[in-house]
Order: C-alpha cells, then sequence, then structure tokens
C-alpha cells in the first residue's frame, strides 16, 4: 500500500486535487471537530468581526490538504509529521457553489531512513491560504 | 475553543504585547481522559474527505495491523484545542481569548493514534514573543495513552492583539 523508496525522488509531483466546499461542509467540519467558532457559519457575526463574509475553519483546509499525502502515500498512519502557517482565510459564501481548495504537493527530500519530505502548496481563488505546509512520510 | 478573530487581528495591527514571558514552560496537567471512538474517528474522517480504508473500515483497519480505525492526520486538533483552552482561559495568563486567532499548526507522530485508544493530552507553553506588535503564543498539547505511552504531539502558535490596544 505505501510507495516504495525507489520509486521516490526529489521533484516528483503529487497528484492534485481540488476541494469545493461550501456552508454544508463548514457546519459538517463543526460537528466533526467541536470547533463551533460563531464565523465558520454566521455570516453577522463574521462580518461583524470585520471579515469579509463565513470563513472556512484553518483546520477544515489543513484537513482537507493532507489528503493529496495520504493518497498517494497509502494511508494518514504513513504522515509522520504535518505542519502549516494559516496565512490567509478562505471566504465562503453562502450559495451553491462556495470556494475551491486547490492543492498540489512536490516531493522536496527524500531521506536515508526511507522517509520523504513533501512540499504541499494549498491556495483558494489564486491565492495561497497555507504557507509553508510540509509533510513527512513513511516509505516502504 | 477559540473564539472570534477581528479583522485586525488579520491584518497584524500595533498593540502594545502584554504577555509575561515567565510563562514559558509552564505546564498544564491533563484534565480527565479522553477515548477515541470508532464513530468519531469514521464522521471526522468524512468531513475532511480521508477516504483511506483505514479510517473507516474496522477489517481494512485490522487487515494493516491497527486494533481498530486510524484516526485522520489532523484529528488530534479536536483533543489539542480542548486542553488548550486551561492555558488560553488561564487567568493569571491573561490572554485576551476573544483576540485570539490560529497562526501555525503541527502535529508530530509517535504513532497512529486508533479507536479505543484511551489518551490524556498534558499541555506546556513552549514560548512566548511579541512580533509586530502581537502575542504569540506556543502551544504543545502532548497526547500520550494512560499507560503514558506518546502518541502524538501538536504544536499550536496562537496569535493574541495585546489588550493595550488603541483606542483610536
Amino acid at each position: 500500500m505505501s510507495v516504495s523508496q525507489e520509486f521516490v525522488v526529489v521533484g516528483l509531483e503529487l497528484p492534485t486535487r481540488s476541494f469545493p466546499i461550501t456552508r454544508a461542509d463548514l457546519v459538517g467540519y463543526a460537528g466533526a471537530s467541536g470547533d463551533t467558532n460563531v464565523i465558520h457559519w454566521n455570516e453577522r457575526v463574521a462580518v461583524s468581526v470585520g471579515l469579509p463574509n463565513v470563513i472556512a475553519h484553518g483546520m477544515f483546509t489543513m484537513g482537507l490538504a493532507i489528503n493529496v499525502v495520504t493518497q498517494w502515500a497509502g494511508g494518514p498512519d504513513r504522515v509522520l509529521d504535518y505542519s502549516c502557517r494559516f496565512t490567509r482565510p478562505v471566504v465562503v459564501p453562502d450559495d451553491d457553489i462556495g470556494a475551491v481548495i486547490e492543492v498540489s504537493a512536490t516531493v522536496t527530500e527524500v531521506l536515508d531512513n526511507s522517509t520523504a519530505v513533501i512540499s504541499i502548496t494549498v491556495k483558494s481563488s489564486e491565492v495561497t491560504v497555507l504557507g509553508k505546509a510540509r509533510a513527512v512520510v513513511q516509505l516502504s | 475553543m477559540l473564539t472570534a478573530p477581528t479583522a485586525r487581528s488579520f491584518f497584524w495591527c500595533a498593540a502594545d504585547p502584554m504577555l509575561n514571558e515567565t510563562f514559558i514552560g509552564r505546564s498544564y496537567p491533563a484534565e480527565g481522559t479522553y477515548l477515541v471512538g470508532r464513530e468519531k474517528v469514521r464522521e471526522f474522517a468524512l468531513a475532511v474527505r480521508e477516504s483511506s480504508p483505514i479510517c473507516h473500515d474496522l477489517a481494512a483497519a485490522q487487515a494493516a495491523g491497527y486494533a481498530d480505525v486510524v484516526a485522520p492526520v489532523t484529528f488530534p486538533i479536536a483533543l489539542a484545542m480542548k486542553a488548550a483552552e486551561a492555558v488560553v482561559m488561564d487567568p493569571e495568563l491573561g490572554l485576551d481569548y476573544t483576540a485570539v486567532v490560529h497562526g501555525e499548526q503541527r502535529f508530530d507522530y509517535t504513532r497512529s493514534l486508533v479507536a479505543g485508544d484511551e489518551v490524556e493530552v498534558g499541555v506546556v507553553i513552549e514560548n512566548i514573543r511579541s512580533a509586530a506588535g502581537n502575542d504569540m503564543l506556543t502551544v504543545r498539547a502532548d497526547i500520550a495513552t494512560i499507560a503514558g505511552d506518546p502518541v502524538v504531539s501538536v504544536t499550536m502558535l496562537l496569535v493574541a492583539r495585546g489588550t493595550a490596544e488603541a483606542t483610536s
């Protein structure tokens, strides 16, 4: 199931994915994670604190983005380390389209202990929303 | 839980930092235990669209060598954020929790978190610094089994405006 080290080289690009997200997905994530912060579902409150509209949980975006790595690597148990910065909020309007999170990823290091470092690029509306997103995965 | 950010917290407004650096290293003992539930793992996996069979299918998880379904990579945030409330709400630290936003996040795994695991979450303030007038608080939540075996360390950078916010 896991990726054999012999097929992994620096510069290898993982299959990209895009994740459309709507308000319903934010509510689903709020319930699953327990993060019921009002700015992730209530436009009135989001606007009152100066946001353009309801924004996605940063952790929801982070959770979606790692799928590019887990799918390639053979499962979530292959991920040893995952980190990112939350650089820009993802605004999710109240329509049937919502927002789209675009994720790409590249192998930046292959280490002797059968691990690889993956650099992940996460954008929405052409803007980077997660900075320095990086995962270390176990190869076989 | 983290509360609503203001617009200015996204734009790094200048304000006097307020947090006391002597709190670096302060630890907060685990409050109770958390039993990882199979359906909670499935619900979270569904929410973040983690489709790996080992997160959903007991037989697939067991075939991969696990006792039960495996939690998605970011699942531990739910435990870590709850535990971090001990820091955010600590009256002695005096953080203005209404002005806190999540700046950075890291998960550093020793082993996968699996349904049926009963774990404790100990929290420590790893660092406090100010940048651009904001307080930057690094909080690490160490998740370990009740037998004491480490599972995952969850590190959060929390960013707060100082309370000495300009009134203009």
